[in-house]
């Protein structure tokens, strides 16, 4: 039996680390864009410097040394041109368990199939390396493309925290959906 | 008003104590499985009374706006009983979640508990003008579910399977109560 070499490629990306140099300013222009930040989660939206994106990544690092979080950087294997990223976090080792985030930063990079790939790869990841038993996400009620892409990888619905964003004047649902080991399909 | 919010009949929330009681109750309490394993999934460790004053000392330099911890004591005799925190305060959204221990285990089950998570969600809706309070209870705890929903919690959903305890899984509830909702519970029931 061989091991897999090639557990961190997809057919058109790839999981990769974080290159300081080139990564930072693209994730800069990125927290520009209120509308991307409104979906990566509920703090306020704020414009990083790419001297603070750097500081940022310093200590997205040190969480990673501790193993809580895995972080990987969503990279085009054709050119190495940085699209966004996917990361586990809140794990607790004891139970299994962690909670996972994606972000293609780009509208133009969505829709091409490229998250659903990277999904693919953090979730063989969380499965079959890390042993994970349980995986939560969730989005907000006002993202149906990305409740769409959690249910098309697996995730089910398990639960509505109502009202617990306040945007535009108007209340909105938190969706929390979950992934068991044992329903994750690698299709 | 009664011009007494943090008061209620069986208890009032009050201020941290000094650290050195602070670390001798809150020592002794996490040695209560009971106690523990209703309150944390973290696996259980002990840790002595000095140490935990230690840490004490250094949460009550801190000013910290994104959390309010309260320490209950009884009414009648003015005994720290227990605790309860709003944590994990969203500013913007309106939204804290919330925690409570009753440590003395003697006033567990007689609805200490109950009134010191009431006026915590008075505290909550009224003083901080939230819009929301959350928690997370464990399948296992009963008699804490039982006791939100008193409150007005409402369960929110189910998050499948995610504790490993003794050999089997267990499920956590996410439970939360709006400030509506409060507000009609409280003009159902007058204070009296």
């Amino acid at each position: 039996m061989d091991v897999n070499a090639r557990m961190f490629e997809g057919s058109q990306i790839r999981l990769a680390p974080i290159d300081y140099e080139k990564d930072a300013e693209i994730e800069s222009r990125w927290t520009h864009d209120l509308d991307f930040l409104r979906r990566m989660g509920a703090r306020p939206g704020r414009p990083l410097s790419v001297a603070q994106v750097k500081k940022a990544y310093e200590q997205l690092e040190k969480d990673m040394e501790k193993k809580s979080v895995y972080h990987f950087t969503i990279r085009l294997r054709e050119d190495d041109r940085l699209i966004g990223f996917v990361q586990i976090h809140w794990i607790e080792w004891s139970h299994s368990t962690g909670h996972v985030k994606i972000g293609i930063g780009d509208p133009q990079d969505r829709g091409h199939g490229y998250g659903t790939q990277a999904m693919q790869l953090l979730l063989n990841l969380a499965f079959n390396e890390l042993n994970f038993h349980h995986l939560s996400a969730s989005v907000v009620e006002d993202n149906p493309q990305g409740l769409r892409f959690l249910l098309k990888l697996g995730f089910v619905e398990e639960v509505r925290r109502r009202q617990a964003l306040l945007r535009q004047g108007r209340r909105l649902d938190i969706i929390h959906l979950g992934l068991l080991q044992s329903e994750w399909s690698q299709s | 008003m009664n011009g007494q919010h943090l008061q209620g009949k069986l208890v009032r929330l009050c201020s941290p104590a000094d650290a050195e009681s602070m670390g001798k109750a809150w020592s002794r309490w996490s040695q209560d499985m009971d106690y523990y394993r209703s309150l944390d999934s973290d696996p259980p460790r002990f840790f002595s009374a000095k140490f935990i004053k230690d840490e004490e000392e250094k949460n009550q330099e801190k000013v910290d706006t994104g959390s309010f911890f309260f320490t209950v004591r009884t009414v009648q005799e003015d005994r720290l009983i227990g605790f309860t925190a709003l944590w994990e305060i969203s500013w913007p959204h309106g939204e804290a979640f919330v925690s409570i221990g009753i440590g003395e285990p003697e006033y567990r089950g007689r609805g200490y508990g109950t009134e010191a998570m009431q006026l915590t969600l008075e505290y909550a809706f009224e003083e901080l003008n939230l819009w929301r309070v959350s928690l997370f209870v464990f399948e296992s705890n009963l008699r804490g579910i039982r006791s939100y929903e008193k409150c007005g919690f409402v369960r929110e959903g189910v998050i499948r399977q995610a504790m490993r305890r003794d050999g089997r899984r267990w499920d956590w509830y996410l439970m939360g109560v709006l400030r509506p909702e409060w507000q009609a519970l409280q003009a159902a029931q007058p204070e009296t």
